[in-house]
């Protein structure tokens, strides 16, 4: 199940390296630090997807910072515990998801008369256009951090071997 | 072979930097670049979507079907990057059952 990495050397010699990233530490310091620290990255993370209206930030860079912290979970916590709070599987259905309801987001205008991803359109978010645009930009900067959350947790598991 | 891409290599640079000569100097107002649409988005970006950060405005409205088509280029590099590493481990697994471990 796990990559492995061929150094070339006899397995004894080897080492622990033979198990790549998949092996865990089992350290208090980075249990405990682990735990307090991700959900701290993950509401900021948030933060970040929510006030890319206001401050510097976006679905991108929030995206990054959620994907950061689940790859945080599976380095200090090993495959097993990490799998069991974010499955392998929801890496690409995140990111498969967040590019389908992106793209229904500008489908969506188009029913109604506009042109793609012109967020004007869409009735049902909000009473003015300038409201609904604001609507429209949030709406796509979430399905953009979903899709990059999924997209590089996807990569980092299929990297360590871990998604199958 | 080698002289001749060096030299080629050096005729580029030299055309470049001959033609930057002629490029706007920094944060022109009167440059091309900056007369064209960048004036509406500055003046109405606020206006028109409630933004009061132009750069969301331009990135997520504007400019929507560029970001779209980076959100999709994002999601074609994880699926080709799964694919290949997929198919390359079960490749190795697949030697591994012929000639064991290296």
């Amino acid at each position: 199940m796990s990559l492995r990495f061929d150094s070339g050397l006899p397995e004894g010699l080897a080492g622990s390296a033979h198990r790549g990233m998949s092996r865990t530490y089992h350290s208090l310091f980075v249990d405990v630090v682990t735990k307090a620290m991700v959900p701290m990255i993950q509401v900021f993370a948030f933060y970040v997807i929510f006030h890319g209206h206001y401050s510097p930030g976006g679905g991108f860079q929030g995206g990054v910072m959620l994907a950061a912290s689940i790859m945080l979970l599976r380095l200090a916590m090993g495959q097993e515990e990490s799998f069991r709070r974010f499955p392998p599987d929801w890496g690409m259905l995140l990111a498969a998801g967040g590019t389908l309801l992106f793209a229904v987001l500008g489908v969506l205008p188009m029913v109604f008369g506009g042109n793609f991803l012109d967020y004007e359109y869409i009735p049902f978010l909000g009473a003015e256009a300038a409201t609904r645009r604001y609507w429209g930009i949030l709406l796509a900067e979430v399905f953009i951090g979903f899709l990059v959350w999924g997209a590089l947790v996807a990569i980092y598991d299929a990297l360590s071997g871990g998604g199958e | 072979m080698r002289i001749i891409s060096i030299s080629l290599l050096l005729l580029l640079g030299g055309v470049l930097a001959y033609a930057s000569g002629d490029l706007p100097s920094r944060g022109d107002p009167q440059a091309p670049a900056s007369v064209h649409v960048s004036p509406h988005y500055i003046e109405n970006s606020l206006v028109e979507m409630e933004t009061p950060n132009m750069v969301t405005a331009v990135l997520a409205d504007y400019r929507a079907f560029d970001t779209f088509g980076e959100a999709v280029v994002v999601f074609t590099a994880a699926l080709s990057c799964l694919l290949i590493l997929i198919r390359r481990r079960r490749e190795e697994e697949g030697d591994e059952g012929r000639e064991g471990r290296a």
